[in-house]
């Protein structure tokens, strides 16, 4: 069996068939790993550390005590705190922190599931990116081609799991950062509703958007993994109760699939027409209409819809997550954890300077945008303002929703562009995320599924919307589309 | 709305970053090119439109989760004070303030 191309079942059935151990499968991609440091993927690696969790999993296999993650690797975004890895954000002021605790994430998939960490992955400085070069790290390379941008924030989570040096991987989305790497990396992804995953031990962006989900080779596996993350935690006080499980309501969902070869008979797919105005590039059209016509085949059918509000969303988004991050960021002073600048006079001037030498430029540029937008006389008409336009625009799916179940576009305007070719031009890179912002400012849950290549041979996501806590139907949807095609399951070149 | 020098290091200020005069041009160019891009929401008639701080309060009406007021952290000092870059006796150390 090729591990790095293997299902999560099939890791499974070979793990408790004694084909492999949770040692040898964690050994296997830490080697791989090891002979892909030019994608500049993992920002900590510890064998030891890794090993430790393995032996662990190998005794609940051994005890028979194995859930359907036991012994199966996954890195994480390094967004998400570990006690024993170092968690950095991407960012120098946090460069040599290692978090007293877990967060909840990493604790569900290690002491719940079983699973075995491989080590922290690369991202955008807090998260705050869309191509994976705002990290203090170095920008992560496209295993299709590297002298692409993975896409970002999430850029390494989605580049290990195209190259196959992970079974999984976390990942966090507060304006696309899940959907839009997997779909430039040619992954599957989910960011699933606002308070299903737990964001306590999430290095804190944009509160109210901040959002953690899975991102793997197939919709199958995320669903074990997103039903593995999610759940109600009492200590993020955004946390929604948990209703039935993801992987309940995926099965329940999957069920028609031995019948009709139709399993998506009557399924309404809203096309919004927003989606496929100017801007968006020709490759990446084709491949979405191919992919919605796929859908037809399996019995589904297009409805046009709108979202008229389309474009807003990125003024909006772009004054509310500022805003927040001004505020989280705050934490940042140089006094209980982090870097702190060597010389300074007094107090205020070490917290700047520290703040100075620990931020990059992006962080930096939102940082003033947000505390312009909260400063006196601006916070009625940018903060309450955009708040507003963010109802108004949470409202428009709910209309739209009314005439279908999902809502089917592109994940980004193109494929993934150079290494360099937006880094100087903050807005140009800002507009890049018209088609994930909306989605995560009404707090929905939003995929992106492989669906086809694009110009130069770069990967293309389809954007697949639902409205609150249908993630289990979601996924069932983009099951059934990838049990009729085979972009999924397509990798790299470099990375067989 | 158009950035001016002062402005940008009124905010500086405000945020607690230090800039360097060089900075300032950049940035200012920059936050500039993000404001313009902000300033269309402000052709958005939202009169009468309450504004969203959490996402899933358009399905239903959403109030802050309150917990009950007791003691939920262990003593974690050591572990806590580990990161920080200055401390002696379990306090952190910062310049002096008062004379």
């Amino acid at each position: 069996m090729n591990y790095s191309r293997a299902s999560l079942k099939s890791l499974r059935g070979a793990l408790d068939a004694k084909q492999v151990s949770a040692a040898e499968l964690a050994e296997y991609f830490l080697a791989k790993a090891e002979r892909a440091l030019s994608l500049n993927t993992y920002l900590h690696v510890d064998r030891g550390l890794t090993l430790l969790q393995a032996k662990e999993a190998d005794e609940r296999i051994a005890r028979g005590e194995a859930g359907p993650l036991t012994g199966i690797p996954i890195a994480h975004k390094d967004i998400f705190v570990t006690k024993g890895w170092r968690s950095t954000a991407g960012s120098r002021i946090l460069a040599d922190y290692i978090s007293p605790f877990d967060a909840t994430v990493v604790e569900k998939l290690h002491y719940g599931a079983g699973m075995v960490c491989l080590g922290k992955l690369n991202c955008d400085e807090f998260a705050m990116g869309s191509s994976n070069e705002n990290s203090a790290f170095g920008p992560v390379r496209n295993p299709w081609n590297a002298q692409k941008i993975p896409g970002g924030s999430s850029g390494a989570s989605a580049a290990v799991v195209a190259a196959g040096l992970a079974p999984a991987a976390t990942g966090t989305d507060t304006g696309g950062s899940l959907r839009q790497p997997a779909a430039m990396c040619g992954v599957t992804a989910i960011k699933p509703t606002y308070g299903s995953v737990s964001r306590y031990g999430m290095i804190a962006f944009a509160s109210s958007l901040d959002q953690g989900g899975p991102m793997a080779k197939s919709a199958e596996d995320c669903a074990y993994l997103l039903d593995a993350m999610s759940g109600f935690d009492e200590r993020d006080s955004t946390s929604m109760p948990a209703g039935e499980s993801v992987l309940a309501r995926f099965s329940t969902a999957c069920a028609p699939e031995a019948s009709t070869g139709k399993p998506l008979q009557g399924v309404r797919i809203g096309i919004p027409r927003e989606f496929f105005g100017e801007g968006l590039s020709a490759d990446v059209a084709n491949a979405v209409e191919a992919a919605v016509k796929e859908f037809e085949k399996l019995g589904a059918v297009r409805v046009d819809i709108s979202l008229p509000r389309t474009r807003l969303s990125i003024p909006a988004y772009y004054v509310i997550a500022p805003a927040e991050a001004s505020s989280n960021l705050s934490r940042f002073d140089g006094v209980r954890y982090g870097h702190r600048a060597k010389d300074y006079r007094d107090l205020t001037d070490m917290i700047e300077r520290t703040r100075a030498e620990g931020f990059g430029a992006e962080v930096k540029r939102r940082i003033f945008t947000g505390a312009y937008v909260l400063s006196h006389g601006y916070y009625d008409a940018y903060y309450l303002q955009a708040q507003r336009v963010r109802r108004l625009i949470g409202q428009d799916f709910q209309d739209a929703f009314k005439s279908c179940d999902f809502i089917m576009g592109p994940v980004a305007p193109t494929t993934a562009w150079d290494i360099g070719a937006k880094s100087s031009d903050p807005v140009a890179m800002y507009l890049e995320d018209i088609f994930t912002l909306g989605v995560s400012l009404a707090g929905l849950p939003g995929m992106s599924v492989p669906c086809g290549f694009g110009d130069s041979n770069m990967p293309v996501g389809l954007q697949i919307i639902g409205n609150y806590f249908d993630e289990g139907r979601m996924l069932a949807a983009a099951h059934q589309y990838q049990q009729v095609t085979d972009w999924h399951r397509r990798a790299p070149e470099a990375f067989q | 709305m158009e950035l001016q020098p002062d402005d940008l290091k009124r905010l500086a200020g405000l945020a607690r970053i230090a800039v360097t005069d060089a900075e300032v041009a950049a940035l200012r160019t920059q936050l500039n090119g993000i404001f313009g891009l902000i300033d269309e929401l402000q052709a958005v008639d939202t009169a009468g439109i309450e504004p969203l701080s959490h996402p899933l309060d358009i399905v239903r009406p959403m109030s802050q989760r309150l917990r009950e007021d007791r003691v939920t952290e262990l003593d974690n000092r050591s572990a806590n004070l580990a990161n920080a870059p200055a401390q002696e006796n379990g306090l952190f150390l910062v310049p002096k303030v008062l004379d």
